[in-house]
């Protein structure tokens, strides 16, 4: 790890106020990603803007038509949470899919999805759910939200403070775990809003994305025999030593197929 | 019977500390006025070093030196050694790569080491390595052992990277079984190339004590005498006697702590040279990097069989990456270890094998869990599994009709080993009973119905242990004998402190061992204390590999036991006025049988030490030392069933059901030793689904951390039905056999069995990973 200067603000304004004022700042969340990075001398930030002072950040707030988790809330109490049990159990069911204990323990909800990190679970079901990405100076739609690689619609300094998850009529999440990290090689969130779905997957392209195929199929007929007439198109899904694209093209098909079973039985 | 005597599942004493983090580890020792090292390392597969600029990391505060292997060499370092000397079929030497500590003019592995960079702080010393300026030259790489002899040469002095063309066994008698052959059954496959993974990265904090000229060295080592043998006799570091190495607790080896590598040299090295004691510890992508990796084989093997379907010849044919370097015991593990495997459990009258030993600009290759047996298990028992298959012959029975029976032993193989003693009946009959193979059709229909496939595979396993009679050992080229040392001090107030020149980095010696002498001595457990891995306490041992503790180690300390009961007779006799033929000891007590006098362990031993009614033939004290040196390996064998089940829509292998029936011959611990086959199938199953240790062309290693190389967890295991048959060892005084390393061995063979019965496919390189089975359930 390098030195850098380190910061705990308590207050939104304080900490973007610090972001922009830094030569190159970067905002610390659960650190899950971050802090590996910085260990292994591959990130060497001027500052580190520790969140978790900002009072709001954290919490899951319960509305009529949405679940409104801040984005400081913690993988463990998503997974953990009544009330997202019962609005959205598929998406209390992704949390607690995701890594080991350690790392839901300290992982956080906007910290995973302001980091489109590829394979990472959390922005199936902000694709999949159709989910409002709410900042200190905008809302963003899930659509317009995951760029690339580790690219998102946030711009320098925005800091995401809370995600918008409406509650769909039923919903399901299959994963392909990677057998090394437990990463998504391959995940699919599926949404069934009563006549419309959303499916969003993670782990096969450079970020999570709408399967709009799968997702006009079902719209004919939600079953999971839908999927299989499906042609998955693979030219840019991600191929490593784990999964090519063709196997990972199979996945989606496959998790998709599962996540709509799942979705029917819930 | 004591509950704490010989055959008791007891506790072990030294999970206590383990578990509650009280430990000793070498990271947890400090010296006062300590520094830190951090190790430069080649980014490069193969590139000549044309210069290092350190003058930056001069500049970084609290770097103290830059060092690099022209130091070392002006300082007469030599080079780290390879200690078995193996003899290709021409009978020429192996071809030894000259092995630097660190590399001086070509670094030939992405991780080798080419300088040491010590300052104040750990992160001192970082940001010093950082900063030095290394220029390299790259050149082409020989990356793939495929391709290792057409590749680009390593060496100058070893033409087509050839280490040796070795060979065992009758190749006309074998080759005459071939053409009279009525079926020949013919594979070829990988073993794939593992990274142990200790839990504990190696480690080192050395001092050195101007004032003596001592060094002492604290690191992790499965073998403290040796490394400090090697470290004196080869590399030139200082004398034995000014020389200590301890290995306090270690946390796991499987091999890869055996060796004497470069980065614990360069430590000593450096503490002298600055004249403080210097620590490292490696990181994670350290040990991914550097630590010896296990296996990566390419065989072709043949089984010809006559029309009874009785096994009439083998014939295998390998190539063995031995990586950039030959690390300490590399050349034996595809030799020695491998092809006098190769009868397996069977009569197969004739054998022959030939191994090519290739250098690659990999890193180093040596001794994993089962060392050169999991490897000839594979060949054996993949080759068996599918000559059933094409014989349409059931696989239990085929290996029966072929089985070495229990009346013929002792029985000599074709490829030099004798063993002693073994009933393979009796574990194949026992694991087929567990594994309820009767019903095998019913369960495959069953899980056809639900869409999956379910196959069921057997690996009938032998393994040599107990390494090894010494004199055996040196004529087939091993630098050292491989006998063990043990020690019995009986203090004066009648417990006992156990020396043993055993080390236990997880395997529970200080119990296990505690067990033994408490038992001969017929004294409570709790007055026994083991103490190991201290060249300073500890006799001249050989350490902690291939199975080789209870048997070798173990029977030391039995030797000694019977020496320190022999002359408490003696003291005991004279104390009660008879001869010490008329003394029995049984229980702690010595009893005259000619009266009825007692006198209790504690009574004699205070009488050695306040000899005032002594015989005046003794010397005081009671405290006794032996060697052991065995007769012949061990040879603990069993049969294993493994049972999954695979989704033909993801590829991925359920593990459901894992039988392992294993005769170690007499057991002193049961529940050690459960614990030691769990985790040998463990990594066996780690070999066969998930781990692969790869290169990519360019030679960079691609699995170098845990996001990448995938380690076994428990919910990729089944819970694992184990048990056991016993048919004692009959030359040494415990029957003991050895157990550590069964479950690698035995594992990978019985999952690939099941993995391409429930696929109907006739190989599958492993590890079978989904994608793997997706695509081979495909068709």
């Amino acid at each position: 790890m390098y030195s850098f200067e380190y910061h705990r603000p308590e207050s939104i304004a304080q900490a973007t106020a610090l972001r922009a004022e830094a030569e190159d700042a970067i905002y610390l969340a659960g650190g899950q990603t971050l802090i590996p990075t910085l260990k292994q001398r591959l990130a060497a930030p001027s500052d580190v803007i520790d969140l978790s002072r900002v009072p709001g950040l954290a919490g899951i707030e319960l509305k009529s038509d949405c679940v409104v988790i801040g984005a400081m809330t913690r993988h463990a109490e998503v997974a953990a949470s009544a009330e997202v049990a019962r609005a959205i159990p598929a998406l209390a069911f992704l949390a607690g899919e995701i890594g080991d204990a350690q790392v839901r323990n300290r992982g956080t909800l906007g910290g995973s999805v302001a980091n489109s990190d590829p394979s990472a679970d959390y922005p199936a079901a902000v694709i999949g759910l159709g989910a409002t990405i709410v900042t200190d100076r905008r809302r963003i739609a899930a659509d317009d939200f995951f760029h690339d690689l580790f690219e998102t619609a946030l711009e320098a300094g925005e800091l995401l403070t809370a995600i918008e998850f409406p509650i769909a009529k039923r919903a399901a999440y299959c994963k392909f775990p990677n057998p090394a990290s437990r990463y998504a090689v391959v995940g699919v969130f599926a949404a069934d809003f009563g006549g419309k779905v959303r499916v969003g997957v993670t782990g096969a392209g450079p970020c999570a994305f709408r399967a709009t195929a799968i997702e006009a199929a079902l719209g004919k007929k939600l079953d999971a025999k839908s999927v299989d007439a499906v042609e998955i198109e693979y030219d840019r899904f991600n191929s490593d030593l784990h999964a090519s694209a063709e196997y990972r093209a199979n996945l989606v098909r496959v998790m998709a197929k599962r996540a709509v079973e799942k979705l029917l039985t819930a | 019977m004591s509950d704490t005597g010989i055959g008791k599942s007891v506790k072990r004493r030294e999970d206590l500390r383990f578990i509650t983090g009280r430990g000793r580890y070498t990271d947890d020792v400090n010296r006062p006025n300590q520094v830190y090292a951090v190790f430069l390392r080649s980014p490069y597969p193969r590139a000549r070093i044309v210069s290092i600029d350190a003058s930056g990391a001069d500049e970084v505060a609290g770097v103290i030196g830059v060092f690099t292997g022209k130091d070392l060499s002006a300082d007469k370092i030599g080079d780290l050694p390879c200690g078995w000397m193996v003899k290709s079929k021409d009978g020429s030497d192996m071809k030894i790569a000259p092995h630097p500590p660190l590399a001086v003019e070509v670094v030939n592995y992405v991780g080798e080491p080419y300088g040491i960079v010590v300052a104040e702080s750990l992160a001192a010393a970082r940001d010093g390595a950082e900063v030095v300026a290394t220029e390299f030259e790259e050149l082409t790489p020989t990356v793939s052992v495929a391709n290792a002899t057409a590749g680009a040469q390593l060496h100058t002095n070893v033409p087509d990277n050839v280490c040796y063309l070795w060979e065992l066994g009758d190749a006309d008698a074998t080759n005459a079984a071939f053409a009279a052959a009525a079926h020949v059954t013919k594979l070829t496959f990988s073993n794939n190339r593992l990274i142990p993974n200790a839990m504990e990265p190696r480690a080192a904090v050395a001092s050195f004590d101007a004032a003596t000229e001592e060094f002492t060295l604290v690191t992790t080592s499965q073998n403290p005498h040796l490394e400090r043998l090697i470290l004196s006799a080869f590399v030139q570091l200082a004398p034995e006697h000014k020389l200590r190495v301890i290995a306090p607790d270690v946390g796991g080896g499987f091999g890869s702590k055996i060796f004497v590598y470069a980065e614990e040299t360069a430590v000593a090295w450096a503490a002298r040279r600055v004249g403080r004691p210097v620590k490292w510890t490696a990181d994670r992508s350290e040990s991914f990097l550097a630590d010896a990796h296990g296996r990566d084989h390419l065989t072709t093997a043949e089984l010809a069989l006559d029309g009874d379907g009785l096994f009439q010849g083998l014939r295998v044919r390998t190539r063995a990456n031995l990586g950039a370097y030959l690390s300490t015991f590399a050349s034996s593990v595809p030799t020695y270890l491998y092809g006098t495997l190769l009868a397996g459990q069977y009569r197969t009258p004739a054998i022959h094998v030939e191994v090519e030993g290739v250098y690659t600009n990999t890193a180093p290759v040596d001794a994993y869990r089962g060392a050169g047996r999991p490897e000839a298990t594979y060949v054996v028992e993949r080759l068996v599994e599918t000559a059933a298959r094409e014989l349409k012959v059931d696989p239990a029975a085929l290996r029966r009709r072929n089985f070495i029976a229990p009346d013929q032993f002792p029985y000599q193989t074709p490829v030099a080993l004798e063993y002693d003693t073994g009933n393979y009946e009796a574990s194949l009959a026992a694991a087929l009973e567990k594994s309820d193979y009767a019903n095998f059709a019913a369960r495959k229909a069953a899980s056809e119905q639900r869409g999956k496939r379910r196959g069921i595979g057997f690996s009938c396993y032998i393994e040599a242990c107990g390494l090894a009679p010494s004199q055996l050992a040196i004529q087939l080229g091993a630098g050292v004998g491989l006998y063990e040392s043990g020690e019995v001090r009986v203090n004066p107030t009648g417990n006992v402190t156990v020396f043993t020149g055993s080390h236990s980095h997880g395997q529970g010696h200080e119990t296990t061992f505690a067990q033994v002498v408490s038992d001969k001595l017929g004294i409570p457990f709790e007055n026994v204390e083991v103490v190991h891995g201290d060249t300073g306490r500890v006799e001249f041992g050989l350490g902690t590999y291939g199975s080789r503790s209870i048997a070798v180690g173990g029977s030391a300390l039995v030797k000694a036991t019977d020496k320190i009961i022999a002359k408490g007779k003696r003291i005991a006799a004279h104390m009660m006025d008879t001869n010490a033929d008329s003394v029995d000891f049984s229980d702690g007590e010595f009893a005259a049988r000619d009266s009825n006098q007692k006198l209790t362990f504690g009574e004699v031993a205070f009488a050695a030490y306040v000899p005032s009614n002594y015989p005046s033939s003794e010397e005081p004290g009671l405290s006794e030392k032996a060697f052991y040196d065995p007769k012949n390996f061990t040879f603990p064998a069993g049969t294993h069933i493994a049972e999954v089940e695979i989704d033909p829509e993801t590829g991925v292998v359920d593990v459901v059901n894992f039988v392992a029936v294993d005769d170690f011959g007499r057991v002193i611990n049961p529940m050690i030793v459960e614990g030691q086959v769990h985790g040998g199938i463990a990594q066996g199953i780690g070999q066969a689904l998930l781990e692969h240790g790869i290169y990519d062309d360019g030679g960079q290693l691609i699995t170098g951390s845990y996001m990448d190389y995938c380690m076994p967890r428990a919910d990729d295991l089944p819970s694992f039905d184990v048990d056991m048959t016993v048919t004692p060892c009959t030359h040494n005084p415990l029957g003991v056999k050895g157990c550590g390393e069964a479950g690698a061995i035995g594992a990978p063979a019985a999952i690939m069995n099941a993995v391409t019965d429930a696929l109907g496919v006739v190989d599958l390189p492993m590890p079978a990973t989904p994608e793997r089975v997706w695509r081979a359930a495909r068709g």
